[in-house]
């Protein structure tokens, strides 16, 4: 197993070399001046000059590749010219927002997604699989930001007054505050290093720091603004989940293991948990991994509307303000992501299934 | 050849005579026949096909129907204000006042005719960046497929890492490089779908290539490029069929996204993401202008997706040996 977790380490460096080398490309892309296009037109010849000779942009391209990719390496992703800060500093303060909201989707659409897809699979060709399949194919025909719009539209105005009624943007209801768990603890934090880094990062995680510091009040506040953003993502990854489920689960349910397990008297509920689902999960972890993308892309689209202040957000302010810096170090960044995810995946997969080790 | 024939209608008699005594009999029918039929006999396909059929027909007579001209400023034309609510006479509305049945947009322009113009350009960005991916695509993943080896290897491995980043995001980079407008949105999406059509073909030419009427072709003297793309690939079509229906719909998404974002189509082009952007402030005042575009596009992608999925089981043979489901 060992050697093929290596193996499989090994063949990721080539695609993240390649990533690299496209993103890289990307940006001698931009037409025009390079140092103007990422300064801004006013930027000076001086600051130009200076600008050229720290990023030897002046060198030959594949000297300019291995600074670019040293650079990367060392975690300098760069500075966004609109906001006058590095992009690492960006992504610490960003990603908590994102994240946060990318797991309540996942959450979300795995919680529904996979029990649909059993429902629709034992009773297949019934009016519940007949309507799951339905909502299935519109969910994922929908566009994530119309969703988003059209679910603030119905829950903030519609439902207004109602117990249904939701918040439709922030993360917090105006003059909260949930004070950092270290904090709270009495922790004596020095002023910077990995560990601050790590608890300001997970503190700034609405859930996780008012379960962490235990006041229901604020988890709840949290919890409903999180729900209409992550409903919003996680429909389509739900709708492909429930789809693949129910495929999946016929496929197992014909198998001849399951009927033998039927045949000595066992009950079908146990069957269909214990012994189909098992086998019936392991294409799904694939699909989920893969969502993530889905998941990150519906981040961009859905912060705006709902006014969150995550990574999406910034790379639609980024967009928008032709910040080309910040577009393409985050793409770098949620690309790696990706990459290693899939990695995760693969790997999880020799846990999961005995098979794969053995290929 | 005429003897067949001869011999074919010769038959038919005998066919009626089983048949009237209740065996089956089954007739020659062709690949596409079937396919046909059994894409009929799956409700959610025709529900698609009539869908996309209508879209087609709005599409081609939106200059008829529309009853205004989508990007026509009314101030001053007619009695309406901005972000007017829906007026249909049918449903109440009073008959002195203009009928504009999706109401008025944020520019005082007719929101019915935009959306119907929309639908002409929505079909026309799904249709060309999935043939311009198809074409570059299938070029690449046949080559890497026939030839393998090196050639193989770094086309495959550059697709790899095309597939490396998540689909929308490589086409936001790509666009915010580019420019925004919707050439280079349709230009990014199709760059950022070409990975898909190359794994699709080169997995099929891997198994037809060493198929028997293959051998006989390379027997007969033809050359690799006759081989490939005059024997292989018309008969690796059919993957790339269901790739390509799929594909259309999450270009159209893509696409809507895009111009939401302000990068695609520009103002005033009358296409949907591009309209819902711009009116995505006023959801909670003016939802109609949110609803319609947003809903068209749902019902244009779903379109596809319920035809892709027909398509994909009418074409799949291992469906039709466990008795057509």
């Amino acid at each position: 197993m060992t050697t093929y977790i290596l193996r499989r380490l090994l063949t990721s460096i080539p695609v993240l070399l390649g990533i690299l080398f496209v993103t890289f490309a990307l940006a001698r892309l931009i037409p025009g001046d390079p140092c103007r296009a990422i300064l801004g037109e006013k930027a000076t010849d001086v600051i130009c000059d200076e600008f050229i000779r720290r990023h030897g942009l002046d060198k030959p391209i594949p000297t300019q590749f291995i600074i670019y990719v040293t650079e990367i390496l060392h975690g300098d992703l760069g500075t966004s010219i609109r906001l006058g800060k590095p992009v690492t500093e960006l992504l610490v303060e960003r990603l908590p927002t994102t994240l946060e909201l990318s797991l309540a989707a996942m959450i979300f659409s795995i919680l529904i997604g996979i029990p649909l897809g059993i429902i629709s699979a034992v009773r297949h060709n019934s009016a519940i699989d007949v309507g799951t399949m339905v909502l299935a194919n519109v969910g994922v025909s929908m566009p994530v930001f119309w969703l988003g719009l059209m679910l603030a539209y119905i829950f903030a105005l519609v439902l207004k007054g109602t117990p249904l009624q939701l918040p439709p943007s922030g993360r917090l209801s105006p003059g909260l505050m949930i004070p950092p768990f270290y904090d709270v603890w009495g922790w004596q934090l020095g002023k910077e290093g990995l560990i601050k880094s790590l608890f300001v990062f997970i503190s700034q995680m609405n859930v996780i720091n008012s379960l962490l510091i235990w006041r229901m009040d604020l988890l709840w506040d949290a919890l409903k603004h999180l729900i209409l953003p992550a409903v919003a993502v996680g429909t389509i990854p739900l709708a492909i989940i429930a789809r693949m489920t129910r495929s999946s689960m016929l496929d197992v349910l014909g198998q001849d293991y399951v009927r033998a397990a039927r045949a000595k008297g066992l009950p079908r509920g146990m069957v269909v948990i214990k012994h189909a689902l098992r086998n019936a999960l392991l294409p799904l972890v694939t699909i989920i991994g893969l969502s993530f993308g889905a998941f990150l892309g519906g981040a961009v689209l859905t912060e705006t509307i709902f006014g969150l202040s995550g990574v999406g957000r910034i790379m639609y302010d980024s967009i928008t303000a032709r910040d080309y810096g910040v577009v393409q170090s985050f793409t770098v960044v949620i690309a790696v992501f990706f990459v290693i995810l899939n990695l995760i995946v693969d790997i999880s997969y020799t846990f999961l299934d005995p098979r794969v080790r053995l290929d | 050849m005429a003897a067949l024939k001869e011999e074919s209608i010769e038959k038919r008699p005998k066919v009626a005579r089983l048949e009237a005594e209740g065996l089956r009999t089954s007739e020659s029918i062709s690949f596409w026949g079937t396919v046909w039929r059994r894409l009929f006999r799956r409700k959610s396909a025709v529900v698609g096909l009539w869908i996309l059929a209508f879209l087609v027909l709005i599409a081609l007579t939106a200059d008829w129907i529309a009853p205004y001209d989508p990007v026509q400023v009314l101030i001053g034309v007619e009695p309406v204000k901005m972000r007017q609510k829906p007026c249909i006479h049918l449903l109440g509305c009073p008959e002195d006042q203009p009928q504009h049945i999706m109401g008025i947009d944020g520019n005082v322009r007719d929101q019915f005719s935009r959306i119907l113009y929309g639908a002409r350009l929505s079909l026309l960005v799904g249709l060309s960046t999935v043939t311009f991916a198809i074409i570059i695509g299938t070029f690449l993943g046949a080559i890497a497929g026939y030839l393998g080896g090196v050639v193989d290897n770094v086309i495959m491995r550059f697709m790899d890492v095309l597939l490396a980043f998540p689909s929308l995001l490589l086409a936001i980079a790509i666009v915010t490089i580019l420019g925004p407008g919707l050439i280079n949105a349709l230009l990014a999406i199709a760059i950022v779908s070409i990975p898909t059509y190359a794994r699709v073909t080169r997995a099929t030419v891997l198994s037809v290539r060493e198929m028997d009427f293959v051998e006989a072709s390379r027997a007969m003297g033809g050359g690799w490029g006759y081989i490939l793309f005059g024997r292989i690939l018309p008969n690796s079509l059919t993957p790339l069929i269901v790739t390509g229906t799929l594909g259309i719909a999450t270009a159209i998404l893509d696409a809507a996204a895009l111009s939401f974002l302000g990068l695609g189509a520009q103002p005033p082009t009358p296409e949907w993401g591009t309209m819902l952007g711009a009116e995505r402030n006023q959801v909670f005042t003016a939802p109609h202008l949110v609803f319609f575009p947003g809903f068209a596009i749902m019902l244009t992608v779903l379109a596809f997706n319920l035809l892709g999925d027909g398509l994909r089981d009418a074409l799949d043979p291992r469906l039709a040996q466990r008795g057509e489901e």
